[in-house]
């Protein structure tokens, strides 16, 4: 079954076409790369389905019920969840804190059942406790759950980023550069707990530069260049498809085509 | 901890005890320290806690007192049963106003909230509707009585009014423990985060307005009863910058700087009565005093603390 | 059509006046993304410099109207400039890399101790400009009888702006203050010295703001330390109205501000001039917030 399936998707920015055209299906429980040159919109692309950014043209389903008109919570609530090319913490909050927020949207407590502390709510609060500690446990940040979030290392960002995707009980888990900033055994360990998390059931997309791991993890990738797709398939033939090695490193002789 | 847990129940205890020590004079300025604590914990939920730009809380304090001096003195309703509907007009009002602007960046928020102080004000002074007597104000508001007993001293002013100062800090303690707060806490840091971790941001920010406006709305009543007369001066932008600086000074975000806040911005002015003339200019030099040294506030939130996690004996570490 | 035609040129003096002010925000806007609350107390202290020069220094009596009035200007002016960059120098420079609501406060504070301080020095009882400065004829206008110091007023704002329009345009000083104002980081990088442009920007401002100030005395014939509120947040409206940052955006939100005030309070009502400012300024932050000519800045996420 096609979990996320994207179709036409088009989006400019004032005279600047990002977006051009993009179209793929990811399988449900499959682990799929988003690859291309810099600038080549795969950010755009995640902030489309997201609901970051609202597409000119094109459309987006989400195990099919179209997401293109909804706001980025509802999307999460569905059951999407992402992390942040540059890093969007709460850096003043503690790490725990930062799991919680993921526990939010499955979370139902307002303010008048927070003001007369009633048994629901009590209990809602320390299964969502329990549950992020679980999580930061996964991501073996345990130990670090009172800290502050901006004493991190960066590797340690990047997984409590994770963790805070979990958090929010996704079924899509969308990684913008997960291993950014990590060492060599920082990025094994990273491929570990993303081979864990397909365990669990979780489809992932994830955008990536570093060709190892997405050569290890994906199944299927896909390739864009300034904004459209040039190319999609198994590891293997991408790794051979003269189109994207010619996005990645331009033709022999330079310019003049 | 022992010790300074007794000390603060003793200076608690003193503080209770105070207006049977104290002249009214200095016991009705500690009523208005009371009511300023109020207005500034609801001002908190908004600029404290969800770090939206507030700079004209005085219009919810005025529909509140409007409401019910208008519903008190046409239909003789208590006070105190108007505290329920004063809290629902101001929060009513947020609702309607806020709506439309809640998007607006910071600075543009900023501004907007000062523009919506001053129509309120302009409107009551023009005497909108026809019910809110225009300069002069409304007259003749009853005193509170609870349980039969009417209250009318600075002294029963003083235990009515820290009531509900302690009411509203255990409620609102409970508030920030929540998800609530932390949702509001999430929208500070960073909007985009939040609203991408699965937090409805535009809920929560109409949310916090409408919760702090009510409950700056029943601060009205109260004020209104105090002072059986209100009038639109009452409301000017000047107590919307009151309410905001003592949030600020005394640490925004956090319920005891609040609460020190107010006892500085309000209390201490009147220990330099005699400077009165000055006393502003040093008001507004400490102001820019306060944030190019200690720009957090006297006594800014601490991160929570969850004392029921202990920490794993060494296992699962980096 | 007579009432009209004297509505349009009151709405257009004043108007010119809320463009004064308005530049000085929407400058200090554009290059510190800061709203400058105490730049409402420095047309204020304009105003109350003038008189007190006006005053003591007979001006016109010794060098006559039109050098005499010049003369005031410019030196109003400069003295305004100079405690606007002093501003900068205590209130604002230390925050520069703090957030936003710091500096947010810091200005409140500022324009509450400036305020304070002009209440003071001068009193809190209204002050009155000297009656005879300006010939008092009027002139004879489109089949109107105008007073003369309306026109100077008009005329001497738009020679302002002109001045300053062409300074932004032409200028190497103006193409920086314009740089810094999009990108300060970009701007450092091009060797733009950007506490310099900052600096300069909080001398030109101000001074219009003064300039203002003294043009409201004249007109009005008198001034209050509490001016600065009321002008002050009109001004703002003017140049969100225009759109911040936006110079020319300033200067047409300050005139089209005026006017509308002008029109408003002849045909609605009087009572609720003050209102209309306010109301507009709600309207035009959520209908358009970034003004008729602004331009809108996006974030990457």
């Amino acid at each position: 079954m096609s979990i996320l399936s994207v179709t036409g998707l088009t989006k400019s920015f004032g005279g600047l076409m990002a977006v051009n055209d993009v179209s793929f299906d990811l399988a449900e429980g499959s682990i799929v790369g988003l690859i291309g040159p810099n600038g080549a919109g795969k950010t755009t692309v995640f902030n489309l389905i997201t609901g970051i950014y609202r597409p000119d043209k094109g459309d987006i389903r989400f195990t099919e019920t179209p997401i293109v008109r909804l706001p980025t919570h509802r999307i999460v609530s569905l059951g999407v969840a992402r992390t942040f090319q540059t890093i969007r913490l709460f850096q003043n909050l503690s790490v725990l804190e930062n799991v919680l927020s993921g526990c939010h949207c499955r979370m139902k407590a307002g303010p008048l059942r927070a003001m007369l502390r009633t048994p629901g709510q009590l209990r809602e609060e320390r299964r969502a406790l329990e549950r992020a500690l679980g999580l930061l446990g996964f991501v073996r940040l345990r130990h670090e759950a009172q800290q502050l979030a901006k004493n991190l290392s960066y590797g340690n960002q990047r997984l409590l980023e994770i963790a805070r995707g979990l958090a929010t009980e996704p079924r899509l888990l969308i990684l913008d550069e997960p291993s950014g900033g990590m060492n060599e055994q920082e990025t094994i360990d990273l491929i570990v707990l993303i081979g864990k998390l397909r365990g669990r059931g979780i489809t992932i997309l994830l955008i990536e530069h570093r060709m190892s791991l997405v050569m290890r993890l994906c199944e299927n990738i896909v390739v864009l260049d300034y904004g459209a797709k040039i190319a999609e398939g198994a590891p293997e033939e991408i790794k051979q498809d003269p189109r994207v090695i010619e996005a990645y490193l331009g033709t022999e002789e330079g310019e003049g085509e | 901890m022992q010790r300074t847990s007794l000390i603060f129940i003793a200076l608690v205890a003193l503080f209770l005890l105070s207006p049977l020590l104290l002249n009214p004079y200095w016991v009705d300025v500690l009523n208005n320290v009371g009511l300023y604590a109020i207005l500034g914990l609801s001002l908190n939920l908004i600029v404290g806690h969800a770090g939206l730009f507030n700079l004209g809380h005085a219009a919810f304090y005025a529909v509140g007192a409007y409401t019910a001096a208008i519903l008190n003195t046409r239909f003789q309703i208590p006070v105190l049963w108007l505290l329920p509907i004063c809290a629902l007009s101001s929060g009513l009002f947020a609702g309607i106003i806020a709506r439309p602007i809640i998007h607006l960046r910071g600075d543009y928020l900023c501004i907007v909230t000062i523009g919506m102080g001053e129509i309120v004000r302009i409107a009551l002074l023009n005497n909108v509707f026809g019910i809110t007597g225009g300069v002069n104000g409304i007259f003749g508001i009853a005193r509170p009585s609870l349980f039969g007993i009417s209250i009318q001293t600075p002294h029963e002013f003083f235990y009515l009014i820290w009531g509900f100062v302690s009411l509203t800090i255990f409620l609102f303690h409970r508030l920030e423990n929540s998800r609530f707060g932390r949702a509001l806490n999430y929208l500070r840091e960073d909007e985009v985060a939040a609203e991408g971790s699965g937090v409805n941001v535009a809920h929560y920010k109409l949310a916090c307005f409408v919760l702090g406006a009510a409950w700056a709305g029943m601060a009205g009543d109260i004020f209104a009863a105090k002072m059986t007369i209100i009038s639109p001066e009452s409301f000017s932008f000047w107590e919307s910058v009151l309410m905001f600086t003592l949030i600020i000074l005394g640490g925004s975000g956090s319920i005891p700087g609040v609460m020190l806040g107010a006892f500085l911005i309000i209390g201490l002015p009147e220990v330099f009565r005699e400077f009165a003339n000055a006393r502003l200019l040093v008001f507004g030099a400490a102001m820019v005093a306060m944030m190019i040294f200690r720009t957090e506030g006297i006594l800014p939130p601490r991160p929570r603390t969850y004392p029921s996690i202990e920490p794993p004996s060494g296992e699962g570490r980096r | 059509m007579e009432t009209f035609l004297q509505q349009l040129t009151n709405g257009l003096a004043v108007g010119s006046i809320y463009a004064l002010i308005a530049l000085g925000y929407t400058m200090v806007y554009g290059v510190l993304k800061l709203i400058n609350f105490a730049h409402g107390d420095l047309f204020t202290i304009g105003s109350y410099l003038g008189l007190t020069l006006l005053t003591s220094l007979t001006l016109t009596g010794r060098l006559g109207v039109l050098a005499g009035i010049l003369c005031l200007v410019v030196m109003v002016m400069g003295l305004v400039g100079l405690i606007g960059a002093l501003l900068e120098r205590v209130a604002y420079r230390p925050l520069r890399q703090s957030p936003r609501l710091s500096a947010v406060v810091s200005a409140l504070g500022a324009s509450i101790f400036l305020q304070n301080a002009v209440m003071l020095i001068y009193g809190a009882r209204f002050q009155v400009y000297p009656h005879n400065v300006l010939p008092k004829m009027p002139l004879g206008l489109f089949g109107l009888y105008i007073p003369l110091v309306k026109v100077l007023v008009l005329v001497a704002a738009l020679v302002m702006m002109m001045a300053l329009y062409l300074f932004i345009q032409k200028t190497k000083l103006g193409t920086a203050i314009r740089a810094a104002a999009i990108d300060q980081g970009a701007a450092r990088l091009m060797g733009i010295d950007v506490d310099r442009v900052i600096l300069i920007v909080f001398l030109i401002g101000p001074a219009l703001g003064g300039a203002a100030g003294l043009m409201v005395g004249l007109l009005y014939g008198q001034i209050n330390f509490t001016m600065g509120w009321v002008f002050g947040l009109k001004a703002f409206t003017a140049a969100i109205l225009g759109g911040i940052g936006n110079i020319p955006g300033a200067m047409v939100g300050g005139i089209l501000l005026g006017v509308i005030e002008a029109m408003g309070a002849a045909y609605l009502s009087i009572a609720w001039k003050d209102a209309i400012a306010f109301c507009v300024l709600i309207v035009i932050l959520i209908v358009r917030p970034t003004g008729l000519l602004g331009e809108r800045v996006a974030e990457k996420v």
